[in-house]
C-alpha cells in the first residue's frame, strides 16, 4: 500500500531514542560538563593518590638540646634528632618542624603534643632508644599489597561520588533549566510521553555509566594498580541500582524548583553532607557511635560500602543484600515523589 | 451540514487571586481562517491562548478545540495542534535539523522535515546550532517545531515580537502559506499591521473582554472614517469643537496635539487649517485610519503603551 500523500509519510522514529539522544548530544558539546564528569575524578584520584601515596618509612625528626642525647638518638634509623639550643628546639616544635623535643635530664623529659599520632610516635621510638630493653620476642611484617592502600579505598567512593553528582547535575538541574527556558511547557504542549521524556534522562544515566565506570576503574588499575577482586557483572548492577537512586533524588529535588538557583542550593543542600560524612574520601568510622545509624541510611553510604564491599572485599550479592535494598527503596521513593510533585509548566 | 468551529470558548475565566486576567471572553474561530487576538501587553491575551492550549486550566467556562475537550481527550487533540509559545527557549547546542527530528518523533503523523525546513526558509541552516541563529531564525524554527505535525490548528503567540521588518515579513509569509493549506490558525499580536495583514477575523481585547469584532475592514469601517488627521499648534488646544467642522467624525486629545478621525480628507483639510493656523500651527500630518485607532477609539489608549 502506497501512502496517499507525501505530506502524511511518517517517518518511525522513536520519540525515547530522539529524547535520549538529544541529551547525550547536549552532554557532549558542553566541554564544562564532560570535564566534571570524566576528567575531574581522574584528577582527584591523581592529586590525593600522590598526597596519600605509600612511601617508605621516613625518619621522625625530633630536637634534643645536647651532644650525648643526639648520638643515643641517631642510633635509631628511624629517628633524625637536631642539635638546638632550648628556646630553638621549642620553636621548631611549635612551628611543626620537628614532632618532639628532649631535654636533658635528669629527669629526661620529653615535650611533644599528645594529640597528634606523629608526636606520640616520635616520643615512643625516642623513649625506646633512650632505654633499650632487647629485642622483642615478635617480628614486624609490612604491609603494602594492593587493596590496603588509600587508593584502594579512596577509588571506589569517587565512583560513588561521581554517580552522585553526576545523577544530581545531570538531572536536578537540567531539568529546572527546561523548566526556566518553558522548553518543558513547550515539550508538554505536544504529544510527547511525559514518562518517556523522563525515562530518556534515566536511559542516559544507563548509558553514562557504561563510560564512566571504566574511565575511572581503568585509569586506577593502569596507574595504581586498583584491582577489583569481586565480580565485575555485581559491581556494575551496584552502580546501576546507585545511579538510578540519585537519578531520583535529582529528579525530586528538581520537580518544583523554578529557577536554577533555587535547585543549585537543593543540590549542595543534598550532597554537601554525604560528600562529608558518606566515606568518599576517609571512613565513616572516624565519625561518633552516635550518628552512624544516621550515616548508614545515606543513600551514597550505601552505594559507597556497596562498591568497596565488591571491589575489595569481593563480595557477592547476600553480602551487601543490605546496601541494594537501601538503594532501591530510595529510587522508588524518590521517583513516586518525584512524579507526585512534578511541576511540568 | 453544519460545520464545527475550529475553535470555541464561552464565558471563559481565569483568576489569579483576586485578579481577572481573563473575565468573561468569548470566541469562535472557524475552520481555514486565520483569527487574530489583538490587545496590549497584559490585555489576557496569552492566558487565553494557553487555555485554548490545554496548558492552563481556566476557573470557569467552556472550551472546545475541533470539537474536542481538553479534559476527555487531551491525547488525540495533542497529536492536531501546532503551538509555538510566546517564548520558549530551544536546546542551543542541538542543531536546527535535530531540534525538528526530535518533535517530528512525538507525533504519530506529519510532514517530512526536508519540507519544513524549506517552508520557513532555514533549509541552509539544518546543520546550525540554535544559538547561532538569528532572532527570526530562532523564531521561524520555532513556528518549524509547530508545523513538523502538519497541524490542523496552528496556535502562534506574539509570533513577531521583537523582530525587525524583513524578519517578521519571511514570517508572515510561512503563515500565509499555511493558511493557503486550509488550515486554522489563531495568533496573538499587539501590531495593528499584522492583524491587517494576516487576519481574517479579529477580536480586540482589552482587560480580559473582546471589546470589538470583525474583520479588519469592519472594524475600520466602525470609525465611520477613513483618515486620522493628527496636528498641534503652538498654544495647547482642547477637542472640544473641532468635531463640528465638515466630514470630521470624531475629535480626541493625541500625544501633543489634536487627532481627528475623517470621512473625506479633501472636504475636511481646507476647514482644519482655516481655524488651526491663526493657533500657530507648527505640525499636521494624516494617515490612513488603523486597528490602531479603533482600538484608541474605543479605549482612550494606545495599544503599544
Amino acid at each position: 500500500m502506497n501512502a496517499p500523500t507525501a505530506g502524511l509519510k511518517s517517518a518511525p522514529i522513536s520519540p525515547l531514542w530522539e529524547l535520549t539522544l538529544a541529551r547525550l548530544r547536549l552532554f557532549f558539546r558542553e566541554p564544562g560538563a564532560v570535564f566534571w564528569t570524566f576528567g575531574f575524578p581522574l584528577l582527584l584520584s591523581v592529586a590525593l593518590g600522590i598526597a596519600f601515596r605509600n612511601r617508605p618509612a621516613e625518619p621522625v625528626p625530633v630536637a634534643v638540646v645536647s651532644a650525648e642525647l643526639e648520638r643515643s638518638l641517631e642510633a635509631d634509623p628511624q629517628l633524625r634528632p637536631r642539635l638546638l639550643g632550648e628556646s630553638e628546639a621549642r620553636e621548631a616544635l611549635r612551628t611543626g618542624k620537628v614532632d618532639l623535643v628532649v631535654l636533658a635530664g635528669p629527669p629526661i623529659a620529653y615535650l611533644y603534643d599528645p594529640a597528634r599520632a606523629e608526636s606520640r610516635l616520635a616520643r615512643a621510638l625516642a623513649d625506646a632508644a633512650l632505654h633499650p630493653r632487647g629485642a622483642p620476642a615478635t617480628i614486624d611484617r609490612p604491609i603494602t599489597e594492593p587493596g590496603s592502600r588509600y587508593i584502594d579505598f579512596l577509588i571506589p567512593g569517587l565512583l560513588g561520588m561521581n554517580l552522585m553528582s553526576a545523577g544530581m547535575w545531570g538531572i536536578g538541574y537540567i531539568v529546572v533549566e527546561m523548566r526556566t527556558k518553558k522548553l518543558l511547557k513547550r515539550l508538554v504542549a505536544t504529544p510527547m510521553s511525559r514518562a518517556q521524556f523522563l525515562w530518556s534522562f534515566v536511559v542516559m544515566r544507563a548509558l553514562f555509566l557504561l563510560l564512566e565506570m571504566p574511565v575511572l576503574l581503568g585509569f586506577a588499575r593502569l596507574v595504581f594498580g586498583v584491582r577489583i577482586v569481586g565480580s565485575i557483572a555485581l559491581l556494575l548492577g551496584v552502580s546501576l541500582i546507585g545511579a538510578l537512586a540519585f537519578a531520583g533524588i535529582g529528579l525530586l529535588v528538581a520537580a518544583r524548583a523554578q529557577n536554577t538557583q533555587t535547585v543549585t542550593g537543593l543540590i549542595n543542600l543534598v550532597m554537601l553532607p554525604m560528600f562529608v560524612a558518606s566515606g568518599v574520601f576517609f571512613s565513616t568510622a572516624r565519625f561518633p557511635d552516635a550518628v552512624q545509624p544516621f550515616l548508614r541510611v545515606l543513600p551514597l553510604t550505601a552505594l559507597n560500602d556497596g562498591l568497596r564491599a565488591v571491589m575489595i572485599d569481593g563480595a557477592g550479592v547476600t553480602g551487601i543484600a543490605g546496601q541494594i535494598a537501601l538503594l532501591g527503596v530510595t529510587t522508588a521513593a524518590t521517583f513516586f515523589a518525584a512524579l507526585r510533585l512534578f511541576r511540568w509548566r | 451540514m453544519p460545520s464545527t468551529p475550529a475553535l470555541r470558548c464561552e464565558q471563559l475565566v481565569k483568576k489569579y487571586g483576586d485578579l481577572a486576567a481573563v473575565d468573561g471572553l468569548d470566541l469562535e474561530v472557524d475552520g481555514g481562517e486565520c483569527f487574530g487576538l489583538l490587545g496590549p501587553n497584559g490585555a489576557g491575551k496569552t492566558t487565553t491562548v494557553e487555555i485554548l492550549e490545554g496548558l492552563n486550566e481556566p476557573t470557569a467556562g467552556r472550551v472546545e478545540v475541533l470539537g474536542m475537550r481538553w479534559d476527555r481527550d487531551e491525547r488525540a487533540l495533542r497529536q492536531r495542534l501546532g503551538v509555538s509559545l510566546q517564548e520558549t527557549h530551544l536546546p542551543d547546542k542541538l542543531t536546527v535539523e535535530e531540534n525538528l527530528r526530535m518533535f517530528r518523533s512525538f507525533y504519530l503523523q506529519g510532514r517530512p522535515i526536508e519540507e519544513v525546513l524549506e517552508l520557513v526558509g532555514l533549509s541552509d541552516k539544518r546543520a546550525s546550532w540554535t544559538e547561532r541563529l538569528s532572532g527570526g531564525q530562532k523564531q521561524r524554527l520555532a513556528v518549524a517545531c509547530a508545523l513538523v505535525s502538519d497541524p490542523e490548528l496552528l496556535f502562534l503567540d506574539e509570533p513577531t515580537t521583537g523582530l525587525d521588518p524583513q524578519s517578521r515579513r519571511q514570517l508572515w509569509d510561512v503563515v500565509l502559506g499555511f493558511k493557503s493549506r486550509g488550515r486554522t490558525v489563531l495568533l496573538t499580536t499587539h501590531y495593528m499591521d499584522e492583524a491587517e495583514r494576516l487576519c481574517d477575523r479579529v477580536a480586540i481585547v482589552d482587560k480580559g473582554k473582546v471589546i470589538a469584532l470583525g474583520t479588519p475592514r469592519e472594524l475600520i469601517a466602525s470609525l465611520g472614517a477613513q483618515q486620522v488627521v493628527e496636528f498641534v499648534t503652538e498654544r495647547p488646544l482642547a477637542p472640544d469643537g473641532w468635531g463640528g467642522l465638515p466630514s470630521v467624525r470624531s475629535a480626541r486629545r493625541s500625544a501633543d496635539g489634536i487627532a481627528l478621525t475623517v470621512e473625506q480628507l479633501h472636504v475636511a483639510l481646507p476647514a482644519i487649517l482655516a481655524r488651526a493656523e491663526p493657533l500657530g500651527l507648527t505640525h499636521l500630518s494624516t494617515h490612513q485610519a488603523s486597528l490602531e485607532d479603533v482600538f484608541v477609539h474605543l479605549t482612550g489608549r494606545h495599544l503599544r503603551e
